[in-house]
């Protein structure tokens, strides 16, 4: 059910610009939570595009539970920074949308179950135009996990929602990942999130990226967003984030002192 | 996204009731409005005639001289004939046309290549007027019904096409990677997320195609027919006989109108999840 990560020495550039990822490696674990932060721009979303499938033409090499990445496949679910529903669809069709047509037609015991777990029961035949925009998130992550995959790799998943709704969805994320058990890589700009969320946060450099440190954040769930361990390690990412950041206004190669 | 629960309560339940009973009203007083129109002019055609007699009865018939045609022409079987010949004609020509415009432009839209191949030929053809094909398609296809079905087939086909076209261009691209992300293949792709995508673009270029239908009609019935609306416009010229060429020309209204409203109620009912503009 969930699968192990393997990026060896990836590097990409698009269409001979400068590179977006240099040799960067990164193993993850079944049923780890990663998460990637780092300037904006740096990188990280094309590397989980990469991851998905949905880019090509890398170097160095992607595996997913052993095997080399080479089109998107159901073992991977991916959550855009938007909802992406398919306007046309019910809740609970855009949930399905991923499956074959024989396990649509079925009323899927596991996705009457993945509906209750991101608690849409009474929504699963609203359009999304009637939904609100945590809402709609959650369908995404349900659509994104009704194939049930081994990895699910989020891009922001929750930077358009409002505060108190964003936490909502980070809990909501982490009780369906603790009966679930996937592995989760997730992109984000928000400390805070990735604190929450993550077993180890990897900081990126600006571009070309390339993972700088990697925090561990060996703490039992839920925890306390504000407690004093959590608020160590916001200040210590902080400041990696900040001169990682620096790093990429002077352009690109590694800064001295590091 | 926004998210729409902050803003909800906003707006008070009364508040709510009272925006859809306007809604409802206006609803209800829609087809009186739309009545009054036809009826003013009903008013104004009978004046200039019955009434002041402005025009002459072999100028313009009034309308008590229509209806008398209409009725017994109703009566012997002819309208009717016409009617059903005209609308058998309609239908298929614009079933073909519609069919081939639907393949033709999922070609066109999925790949630049075949764009490119054939988009500038068929704009070409777009522009021959109606009348201009007709005699060809006689001297191709002889007299009988394949050269009328062929003219309003391709009157059919060129609103279908366009609209469909750019309908596909339209889609969003973050729509069509959800279906990458699930590895849809190219047919599922086109089923399952680009077609529904473009259906308001489709619908669009179906209504103004079956209108176009109809207008080809009359251009190919125009000229070797026996039967058809169009061939009553012209065997009421030649015959000087105004107030038949006018139960004509307000039957095609008739049709055409009614047509357009079915396919208008398809659109309503398939286009229910949009959430666009819909004029105030």
């Amino acid at each position: 059910m969930s699968s192990a990560i393997r990026i060896e020495r990836v590097s990409k550039s698009f269409d001979a610009g400068a590179p977006v990822l240099r040799d960067l490696n990164l193993d993850i674990r079944p049923s780890e939570i990663v998460s990637l932060l780092g300037p904006s721009g740096c990188g990280k979303s094309t590397l989980l595009r990469l991851l998905s499938g949905l880019e090509r033409d890398h170097e160095g090499r992607l595996l997913v539970d052993g095997n080399e990445v080479v089109a998107p496949s159901r073992e991977v679910g991916f959550m855009f920074q938007e909802p992406r529903l398919l306007p046309w669809l019910s809740v609970r069709d855009n949930i399905t949308f991923g499956l074959d047509a024989k396990a649509r037609r079925q009323a899927d015991p596991l996705v009457r179950e993945l509906i209750e777990q991101v608690q849409l029961g009474e929504c699963a035949n609203l359009l999304p135009r009637q939904l609100s925009g945590g809402m709609a998130q959650r369908v995404a992550l349900a659509r994104s996990l009704a194939t049930e995959p081994g990895v699910l790799l989020l891009d922001e998943p929750f930077s358009a929602v409002d505060a108190l709704t964003r936490m909502r969805l980070q809990e909501l994320l982490l009780s369906v990942w603790q009966r679930r058990r996937f592995t989760m890589l997730l992109v984000t700009h928000d400390i805070d999130e990735a604190l929450y969320l993550s077993d180890r946060v990897a900081v990126l450099t600006g571009r070309p990226a390339a993972v700088r440190e990697i925090v561990h954040v060996d703490l039992p769930r839920p925890r306390d967003r504000r407690a004093q361990d959590i608020l160590r390690l916001r200040a210590h990412l902080l400041e990696a984030l900040r001169v990682a950041g620096s790093n990429q206004l002077t352009g690109y190669g590694t800064p001295f002192g590091v | 996204m926004r998210s729409n629960t902050r803003t909800r309560p906003a707006q008070s339940a009364p508040q709510v009731a009272a925006d859809d009973a306007r809604r409802a009203t206006s609803l209800r007083a829609a087809p009186l409005l739309a009545l009054a129109l036809p009826v003013a002019l009903l008013v104004v055609w009978f004046l200039a005639t019955d009434a002041a007699q402005v025009f002459r009865a072999n100028q313009l018939p009034s309308p008590t001289q229509v209806l008398r045609t209409a009725a017994d022409l109703a009566a012997g079987g002819d309208l009717l004939r016409h009617v059903s010949a005209s609308v058998g004609r309609v239908l298929t020509g614009f079933a073909i046309g519609a069919t081939l415009a639907l393949l033709v432009s999922v070609l066109v839209g999925l790949s630049k290549v075949v764009e490119q191949a054939l988009d500038p030929t068929l704009q070409g053809i777009r522009s021959v007027p109606s009348l201009a094909w007709v005699p060809f398609l006689l001297l191709w296809m002889g007299i009988g019904e394949t050269p009328r079905v062929t003219l309003i087939a391709i009157g059919a086909f060129f609103p279908v096409y366009v609209n469909l076209v750019s309908g596909i261009r339209n889609v969003d691209r973050k729509l069509v990677e959800v279906g990458y992300v699930f590895g849809l293949s190219r047919a599922e792709l086109v089923r399952r997320i680009i077609v529904p995508a473009a259906l308001p673009y489709l619908l669009t270029g179906l209504r103004v195609g079956l209108g176009q239908a109809w207008l080809f009609l009359v251009a190919a019935e125009l000229i070797a027919s026996v039967s058809g609306l169009g061939f009553m416009l012209i065997d009421g010229q030649n015959s000087a006989r105004p107030d038949i060429m006018m139960v004509a020309i307000l039957t095609l209204a008739l049709l055409g109108k009614l047509s357009d409203g079915l396919l208008r109620t398809v659109e309503r009912r398939a286009l229910a999840w949009t959430d666009t503009f819909q004029g105030r």
